[in-house]
């Protein structure tokens, strides 16, 4: 009986070997490799400012580029632009309103790394032509929106070696989530 | 605007909630529209009873000059993803439509739910509710399943399109629907849940349906490749524990997914409810990661970029963060915990007397399988044990059940829910207590916090808090 029983067992575990073999397969092949051209249009800029392009601009340059691209959503004074069909984000002020019951969210009072702006304007902006700024126009708006929320000077030039070392009002504003919050466990 | 401003939202979302309230009640007002002969309100019997519309139609058909009369307007009228057709007065007594007159069927001209939109003032980005209250069962219908878009709807040939994953990888690759079609694939159920679903009610019970209050929810059941069978065909390097992955909309949405998690369950999928994923969800490819929040589930995605670090995108940092009383921020809040909803009977709808009533909704948890769901008729005094309708399932909704003989008197009904790892769904006083001290609300996502509907005298059924 026990002979039969392990037969059996055998006879399965070796039909079972075929397709466990089979799966043993984890390089499929599938895909093609991609190049450093394929690479090229692709960015996403961390704190560090990996990635930033060559080129820099002012405030005075970002002055122009917000009144032609940004302004009409954004607001002349970089207010904002609640209108239907524009919705812009307020970019400036807000410092100090964080741990009120008011607070205000902007560039200037929450954005901890000055490198997202630049990624955000490239990658996304303007609505209405997006990714359509050069990198120096990037570099200029980046400048201007930091100067108006005066986070630099206005005669500061903003390029790959300086944009990242600027030190926004929140860069310490954040924490990592605490949740399951234990005091739910009380 | 100054009456109805809560304390602390920002003043952005302060003007949102104003135009929702007036979204909202636009769309309910429709919809009675639609049923204007039962007392009852919408919900309760939904446009099942014969209607005079459908009369119409009726009469529409047996007479030429009342078919050119109301023809073309009643074709007009059919709803979104319906067609139009003459009702007979007894479908026993003609043939129907051919077989397969309509390669792609749609559904009954008699069927009207919709999604609503938040009437951001831009309408590419924005968002959509399904309408939770209307759902059957447990999966949400393709067509209405909730939108989160920041640069609208793209259009994208399959053909054309294709994922680069590189990076911190041995072998930098693309790979093209096609070839990512030929991996070994898994499906599995899952919900999604924007983190934002609940915003408007932080303070005081703001939007009257279901719909509005927890329709940034969704389940589906998806098809796709593991990120994992992906790693290994490119190789990770040492110290990869990001991945950054990137839209292909006019956003460009990027999100930091932390490699734990691509590792553990994500999924590049291209299927939802047998079909290819809809346009909406992120067609051709989309990354699904079950149980956290849905802005990071990247739509139309072309690529993944493995890193050491995260890297601080726009909506990791600005957006989707939770601002706490004492002005810090909660980052990277990924999970979306347990909770639950009922949607029968929920906001607006009004029950035509004493008598049975088969209480039911949703129950979810990003953390794993509901394991169990309460309901209370009494404002949470007493619980009693749901009945799950089927197998709970990791990280998607179940819907339950629960019998009632409402006897006439005002009731407040609550569903809380318990996850599979014990975690019990809190109610808002609870995480109020957490969150707000600021006097509160500093924080508006992931509100999981006990929903309540009170059932007056008259059969009414409203949005509180309780």
């Amino acid at each position: 009986m026990f002979t039969r029983s392990a037969a059996i067992l055998a006879i399965s575990l070796a039909g079972l070997s075929v397709p466990a073999t089979a799966y043993a397969q984890i390089h499929y092949g599938f895909g093609t490799a991609a190049t450093s051209e394929d690479l090229a249009k692709f960015f996403s800029i961390p704190p560090n400012g990996s990635g930033l392009p060559p080129g820099s601009g002012t405030a005075a340059e970002g002055a122009k580029v917000y009144a032609e691209s940004c302004a009409v959503c954004h607001g002349d004074k970089l207010e904002g632009n609640p209108a239907k069909g524009i919705g812009g984000d307020k970019l400036i002020g807000g410092r100090g309103t964080l741990a009120t019951k008011t607070p205000i969210k902007t560039v200037e009072s929450y954005w901890p790394y000055a490198t997202t702006l630049f990624d955000y304007i490239k990658r996304t902006m303007p609505f209405s032509a997006p990714g359509s700024l050069s990198d120096v126009q990037v570099y200029s708006v980046v400048a201007y929106i930091l100067s108006q929320a005066n986070i630099i000077k206005p005669t500061e030039t903003i390029s790959a070696t300086t944009l990242p070392k600027i030190e926004m009002p929140n860069h310490n504003g954040f924490e990592p989530d605490p949740r399951p919050e234990l005091d739910l466990y009380k | 605007m100054k009456d109805m401003a809560p304390i602390g939202y920002d003043e952005k979302t302060q003007r949102l909630i104003h135009d929702m309230v007036a979204a909202e009640a636009r769309h309910i007002s429709g919809r009675e529209v639609e049923n204007p002969e039962c007392d009852c309100k919408d919900g309760m019997f939904p446009a099942r009873a014969p209607t005079r519309r459908v009369f119409l139609f009726a009469a529409g058909s047996s007479s030429a000059a009342a078919a050119l009369l109301g023809g073309r307007a009643l074709a007009e009228e059919a709803p979104p993803g319906a067609k139009h057709f003459d009702v007979p007065l007894d479908p026993t007594r003609q043939q129907g439509r051919p077989v397969a007159a309509d390669g792609y069927g749609t559904r009954s001209q008699f069927e009207t739910e919709v999604r609503v939109r938040f009437p951001t003032p831009n309408e590419n980005t924005s968002w959509s509710f399904t309408p939770l209250d209307k759902m059957q069962g447990n999966l949400t219908a393709s067509g209405l399943h909730f939108e989160r878009h920041h640069g609208g709807t793209p259009t994208i040939d399959p053909a054309r399109h294709m994922l680069f994953v590189h990076g911190m990888v041995n072998t930098p690759k693309k790979f093209s629907i096609v070839d990512l079609k030929r991996f070994p694939f898994v499906t599995r159920r899952h919900f999604i849940e924007c983190s934002g679903n609940g915003l408007t009610e932080w303070n005081k019970p703001t939007l009257k349906t279901v719909q509005g209050t927890h329709g940034l929810l969704s389940t589906s059941e998806w098809t796709g490749v593991p990120f994992a069978t992906i790693a290994r065909e490119v190789g990770l390097m040492d110290g990869a524990s990001w991945v950054l992955a990137e839209g292909s909309d006019a956003a460009v949405m990027t999100r930091s997914i932390p490699m734990e998690k691509m590792l553990k369950d994500a999924l590049l999928v291209y299927g939802q409810n047998g079909e290819s994923i809809r346009p909406e969800q992120g067609y051709p490819l989309r990354l699904l990661l079950p149980g956290f929040e849905g802005n990071t589930h990247i739509k139309w995605l072309r690529r993944l970029q493995v890193s050491d670090k995260p890297f601080m995108t726009r909506e990791e940092t600005s957006k989707y963060t939770d601002l706490m009383a004492n002005g810090k921020a909660r980052q990277f809040t990924l999970e979306m915990e347990a909770k639950s909803v009922i949607t029968f009977p929920s906001g607006e709808m009004k029950l035509p007397g004493p008598g049975f009533y088969n209480i039911n909704g949703l129950a979810w948890s990003g953390r794993g399988r509901v394991q169990s769901v309460d309901v209370s008729v009494d404002a949470g005094k007493t619980w009693y044990p749901a009945r799950i309708d089927g197998l709970p399932e990791p990280i998607c909704t179940v819907r339950f059940n629960f019998p009632w003989m409402w006897d006439g008197t005002p009731a407040v009904l609550q569903s809380r829910c318990t996850d599979e790892t014990g975690y019990i769904q809190p109610t808002l006083k609870q995480l109020i207590a957490i969150r707000g001290d600021n006097g509160p609300f500093g924080s508006i996502y992931h509100l999981n916090a006990i929903q309540s509907w009170a059932v007056a005298a008259d059969g009414s059924v409203t949005n509180v808090h309780a």
